[in-house]
Formats: C-alpha cells, sequence, structure tokens
C-alpha cells in the first residue's frame, strides 16, 4: 500500500474539462470516497491514477513516484469498474486468476490456487468457481470484479461504484465488508459512488465533485456539518437539506450577507403553536415506520423534515417551527458563519471532530 | 391458472406458419443443393450416361470419372492389350475394358496442392492483417480514418478483373506470374478490405473495458489484445476467414489470367478435363465434388464460433 497524489492534475475531452486542477492525496491506509453527480468526473479521476488516461497538465504520484507517462501495467493498481468487466471467455476461477498470471507479476500455480480460494470464501463465490463469467447474476458478477481486485496487493484500489448493481441487502453487507477488508489489511482506497450512505460510513474522507472541481475534502462528519456551499450541503443528508430564503423564519444568529439557510432535519424544532416560530401548515405525514416524513409549508415554502412516528402530528394541523442552528449561505451560494469550512486544500488525513 | 388447449402465445408462431415456413426453408435448401446434388451423381456416371438424353436419373454407379481425373490414358490397339500382362487392379481392368492403358499420373493432384497453399495461405495472411487493422481502427484515433477506411472499401467497388491487364503487366515485371507467392498476394490485397471491414465490426463491440481491465492487471497492450481481444473476436474470425477462404478458393478469372503450370489451382484446371471426343463430363464433375469437401469440412469446422451470442453479456450495459 502507498500513499497516492493527485497535483493539480486536469484532462480534457475535446472542449469538455472532465477534471479541472484537482489536487488530492490519497494518505497510505486511508479510504477516500470522491462523491458527486453523474458526469462530474470522479470516474475519470479514477481512470487517470489507472493510468487509463493521461492528464493534460498536472501529476500523479504513486508512493511518491512520478508515475504520470507510465503505463497502466506498471502502476499497480487495482480497478473495480462499475461495468464489472469480467473477462467473458474464461471461468470465475480465471477470472479472479488472471492477474497473479500477469506476465509482469507471475505468481507460482498453487500460490493462485490458494489466494482465489481466500478471496472465494471472503465474497461467498466458492461454489461458482467453476461457473463462466457469463453465467451469474448481477450481484455475483460484481463480487467476482471486487475479488479480481482483492486477489492482488496494489498500491492503491480504484473501485468506480462497485456496490452499485447488488440489492439493498447485499450492499449493506458488501459495505461493511469492504470497509473490514480495508481496515484489516490498511488498503488505501479511492472510491468512486453518488450513494452518500456509502460515502458517509465508509470514508476516512469525502471529497465532494462536481464540474470537474474538488470542491470540499474532509472528514464525513465535517463534510456534512461544515459543508463549503449550498452544493456541497444538497449532497448529503436525507431527507435532503431544506433551503429556504433569509427572511422565511426568524433567525437571530444570522451573520450579515446572508440570502439562504440550510435547514436540516436536525435544525428545525417542531413545537406549539404560538413559540417564538411562526406557525407552519403540516400538509402530509408518510409514515416511513421508524419515523415519519412531515412536509410543512411556511409561507408559501415547502419543508420536509422527520418526525418521531409517535409524534401527534397529522395533516391539517398546525404548529411552531423554531430554527436550531441552521447553516448560513450567502448570495453566491458559500457558508458564512460559523465554524471556517476546510476546503479542498486541507492537508491528508484530515482531523475526526 | 387452467390454460385453454386453443390458446396460445401472441409471440410464439402458430402451427400454420410454423408449417409454411418450414416449407419454403425445404424448397430453398432443396433448389439450392440440386445442382450438388447433379454433380455429384453425374461424376458416378459413366461418359455416355452423364450427356444422355432425356437426363438418366438411375443408372449403374462407375468410377471411371475418377479414375480419369487423376489419370492420363492413352488409346491402344487390340493387339497390343493383348499383348500386355493381365491388369492387376480395378483401375487397370477399368481403363482397359476402354481399349486404354494409364500412361500417368494427371495433374489434378498438383493443382488441387496448389489452391490449397493459395486458399488457405491467403486466408490467413488476410486475416491476420486484418485483425490487426480492425483492431487499430477501432481502438486508436488514427489520422483520417474514414476516409483510410473508404480507400480501404473502394478497392471492392468494382470488379477485380477490371484492372487485371494493369495487375497482369506488373505481375509481369516483377516475375509473379505462376507463382504461389503472387497468387496468395493478389487474393489477400483483395479479401483484406473485407476482412477489415468485417472485424472492425465485431472488435467495435467488444468492449474497452476489457482490455483496460487486463493492462491494469499488469498486461501490456499486445498481450491484452491476445489474451482478452482475440478470444473473444474468435467468432468475426472464424466468420471472416471462411468468406476468405471461399472467394480465394473459387477465385476463377485471375487463375486463368495469372497461372498456366507451376502455380495453376483447380477452378481453371477443371474445364479442361478433356476426354475423348470432348469433354470429360464425369471426371468434370468428380474433380468439382473434390473440389467443394475441403470447404464444406472447413465451415463445418467453424460453424460453432458463427453462432453469436455465446460470448456476449458479462459487461453492464
Amino acid at each position: 500500500m502507498a500513499e497516492v497524489a493527485l497535483d493539480q492534475v486536469t484532462k480534457r475531452f475535446g472542449a469538455t474539462t472532465a477534471v479541472d486542477g484537482v489536487s488530492l492525496t490519497v494518505g497510505d491506509g486511508e479510504l477516500v470516497v470522491l462523491l458527486g453527480p453523474t458526469g462530474a468526473g470522479k470516474t475519470t479521476t479514477l481512470r487517470l491514477v489507472a493510468g487509463l488516461e493521461r492528464p493534460d497538465c498536472g501529476v500523479v504520484r504513486i508512493g511518491g513516484r512520478d508515475v504520470t507517462p507510465v503505463p497502466p501495467a506498471e502502476r499497480d493498481t487495482a480497478f473495480v469498474f462499475q461495468q464489472y468487466s469480467l473477462y467473458p471467455h474464461l471461468s470465475v476461477y480465471d477470472n479472479l486468476a488472471f492477474p497473479l498470471r500477469a506476465p509482469a507479476r507471475r505468481r507460482p500455480e498453487p500460490e493462485i490456487r490458494a489466494r482465489v480460494a481466500e478471496i472465494a470464501e471472503l465474497l461467498h463465490i466458492t461454489h461458482k468457481l467453476g461457473n463462466k463469467a457469463t453465467r451469474l447474476s448481477g450481484g455475483e458478477m460484481q463480487r467476482v470484479a471486487i475479488g479480481r481486485a482483492l486477489v492482488r496487493r496494489p498500491s492503491i484500489y480504484l473501485m468506480d461504484e462497485p456496490l452499485s448493481s447488488l440489492d439493498a441487502k447485499l450492499r449493506a453487507e458488501m459495505r461493511l465488508e469492504l470497509k473490514r477488508i480495508q481496515v484489516g489489511l490498511g488498503a488505501t482506497i479511492l472510491y468512486v459512488t453518488h450513494d452518500q450512505v456509502e460515502a458517509l460510513t465508509m470514508a476516512n474522507r469525502i471529497g465532494v465533485i462536481d464540474r470537474g472541481r474538488l470542491i470540499q475534502l474532509g472528514t464525513p462528519r465535517q463534510v456534512y456539518q461544515q459543508p463549503c456551499s449550498i452544493h456541497v450541503a444538497e449532497r448529503l443528508g436525507s431527507p435532503p437539506i431544506n433551503l429556504i430564503p433569509a427572511d422565511l423564519l426568524p433567525s437571530p444568529a444570522a451573520p450579515p450577507g446572508t440570502r439562504t439557510i440550510g435547514a436540516r432535519t436536525e435544525h428545525l424544532r417542531l413545537g406549539a403553536v404560538g413559540g417564538p416560530g411562526p406557525a407552519a401548515l403540516i400538509r402530509r405525514v408518510e409514515h416511513l415506520g421508524d419515523q415519519a416524513h412531515v412536509h410543512l409549508e411556511v409561507a408559501g415554502h415547502t419543508l420536509l423534515t422527520l418526525a418521531d412516528p409517535h409524534a401527534p402530528v397529522r395533516s391539517g394541523d398546525r404548529v411552531g417551527l423554531e430554527l436550531v442552528g441552521p447553516l448560513y449561505f450567502d448570495g453566491s451560494g458559500n457558508r458564512i458563519g460559523g465554524t471556517a469550512a476546510p476546503g479542498p486544500a486541507s492537508g491528508a488525513g484530515g482531523r475526526t471532530i | 391458472m387452467s390454460v385453454d388447449a386453443q390458446s396460445q402465445s401472441v409471440l410464439a408462431p402458430g402451427p400454420w406458419s410454423k408449417r409454411f415456413a418450414a416449407a419454403v426453408v425445404i424448397l430453398y435448401a432443396g433448389l439450392a443443393v440440386l445442382p450438388l446434388l447433379w454433380i455429384f451423381l453425374t461424376g458416378f456416371k459413366t461418359p455416355p450416361d452423364s450427356i444422355a438424353y432425356p437426363p438418366k436419373f438411375v443408372f449403374e454407379p462407375s468410377l471411371e470419372g475418377y479414375v480419369n481425373l487423376f489419370t492420363t490414358r492413352s488409346r491402344q490397339s487390340d493387339d497390343y492389350l493383348a499383348g500386355l500382362p493381365p491388369p492387376t487392379n480395378w483401375v487397370d481392368r477399368l481403363v482397359r475394358s476402354r481399349n486404354m492403358v494409364i500412361a500417368g499420373p494427371s495433374k489434378f493432384g498438383q493443382r488441387f496442392v496448389n489452391s490449397v497453399i493459395i486458399g488457405f495461405g491467403s486466408t490467413a495472411l488476410a486475416v491476420v492483417l486484418g485483425t490487426l487493422a480492425a483492431y487499430g481502427f477501432s481502438r486508436f484515433r488514427v489520422p483520417l480514418a474514414d476516409d483510410l477506411l473508404f480507400f480501404i472499401l473502394s478497392t471492392r467497388m468494382m470488379p477485380p478483373i477490371a484492372v487485371a491487364i494493369p495487375i497482369y503487366l506488373m505481375y509481369r515485371s516483377l516475375g509473379l506470374t505462376d507463382s504461389h507467392l503472387g497468387m496468395i498476394l493478389l487474393y489477400t490485397a483483395v479479401n483484406v478490405s473485407l476482412a477489415v471491414w468485417l472485424l472492425k465490426g465485431f472488435i467495435d463491440e467488444i468492449p474497452r473495458e476489457y482490455e483496460e481491465a487486463a493492462m491494469i492487471d499488469g498486461y501490456t497492450r499486445f498481450q491484452a489484445f491476445w489474451r482478452v481481444v482475440l478470444p473473444q473476436a474468435a467468432t468475426g474470425i472464424a466468420a471472416t476467414a471462411i468468406f476468405c477462404l471461399i472467394f480465394a478458393w473459387n477465385e476463377y478469372a485471375f487463375a486463368v489470367l495469372l497461372t498456366s503450370g507451376e502455380a495453376q489451382t483447380t477452378p481453371p484446371f477443371i474445364p479442361f478435363i478433356i476426354g475423348e471426343g470432348g469433354q470429360d463430363w464425369p471426371a468434370v464433375a468428380a474433380g468439382t465434388t473434390l473440389f467443394l469437401v475441403p470447404i464444406v469440412v472447413f465451415t463445418v469446422l467453424l460453424r460453432r464460433h458463427l453462432l453469436r451470442g455465446i460470448t456476449f453479456g458479462a459487461v453492464r450495459k
């Protein structure tokens, strides 16, 4: 395992800039999640580290060595593709053994057998080893794809939405399993997802990417609690953060220049009418079993928050609404006030709050 | 849920349309096979039976056509024949019964070997070059790729025989006329355009991710091409090889023009098998029958690869 660093890396495809001056260091043994919408440049970033793309400018370093001109085979990375990319003409066993049989790092066959068996066991695919790679379910293919990376001990694992096609239960299982493996091996992982639960639960640090730029890098807690902009705030939190005009609800603590207030569910307190806040109309209550989504209306604006499923709220009721320590954003969408949000330049490792 | 015996799936063909389809297929297959069957039968007729009118469907089979195909014979007087020692095998007996003796082997065997060398040689060369070129066009940013591909295809836009005279003159000055190498190069040149286009289609369909995965797994591009792309392109390569072989095997015009002895292939040889009083039709039919065998065997061997869809589906689209 090794430290992997991108330094001011830019990659253009024709007129579009897929990755725009990204600097990022993944510390040895660290799991960094890149979070962002489709087309934000997450996958291109992984491909730049793997050597499948050559950056237009900037430097990629693996273990301190400048690998920018080095071909993929000599970079010692392992890649889990979103589309699995299992070799269809090979069996599951041969797919898993393929990286170990590469001329560049040929291992003796008994060692390969042992290694493949161990990984198959770990991923619960031992009974499928004899199958053709095409004769597997989507979930099994994805596990084989992960296994093909795990048979090696590369400098860094690059994972492109590796859990995206698993069903919810298996995904939760694999999430824990991957995290356990990562901690156990001390593996360095750069992980791409658009699933905020994966990002929040697995990452040592989260990098939020939008339109090729790394807009915030920090621990999950930092990124969640101190998002640097509205865009970052919107990417995390379920239900999504409520963005309301600054003057909708009384907020005496709002710093000057506040144009938008971001109120997550924990920033909203429902109370009796006549409290300090204005009255809100409950439009709808959705019971989700362990919690309830409450849709509120205040002066023409709709807000969504959570409530205890046993809370005595019914649609048509009126409740008092109060803000508790919300996020404040200025006219250009940047967060103001409170603790300064650490920007992308903050050092490797991050700090745990 | 009970299913009415009369009910049927909306998508599955009904019994009548199935019968109709079967009838059409059988009719077409019959039409296609009929000439081949006639050639096969003619090969086992005697020369008089082969030109009998009305045509004979029932006849006494004879191997005279095959004997005539592989031998040259000379007619002898009865006295001379009577003075010979008795025939030692059925071939001799057959030839003597026609008042002839075997003068030596014919050139059919040698022509057949020429066809094998030139046909398979040019097919192999066209497929190798075509695969490499198609991979290049499919995976690399080739400057003017579209123009180059069009240019390659344009060699097919006229009948090859249209350039026969220039090719003949060129070959004569290069000393390539009537040589195996010359014919292999010529057929390869014609086939490579077909091979590039066919194979580019097949290779385009193989997702790049496989090679990328292999390159990250520690393989060079060529190793990835060899270990990952080629096995998956097997279907396309087999289909392309069959098309190339059929062209090179059956080609007649250039073979007539450019070969006469040393490197002559079977197609120009067969029609000129002359018997007494004209064409020796049973021998021509026997030669044609034998000439079909390698193509049939090659196609049957590669048939498995022609069935598509075996290798597709391990990349999520």
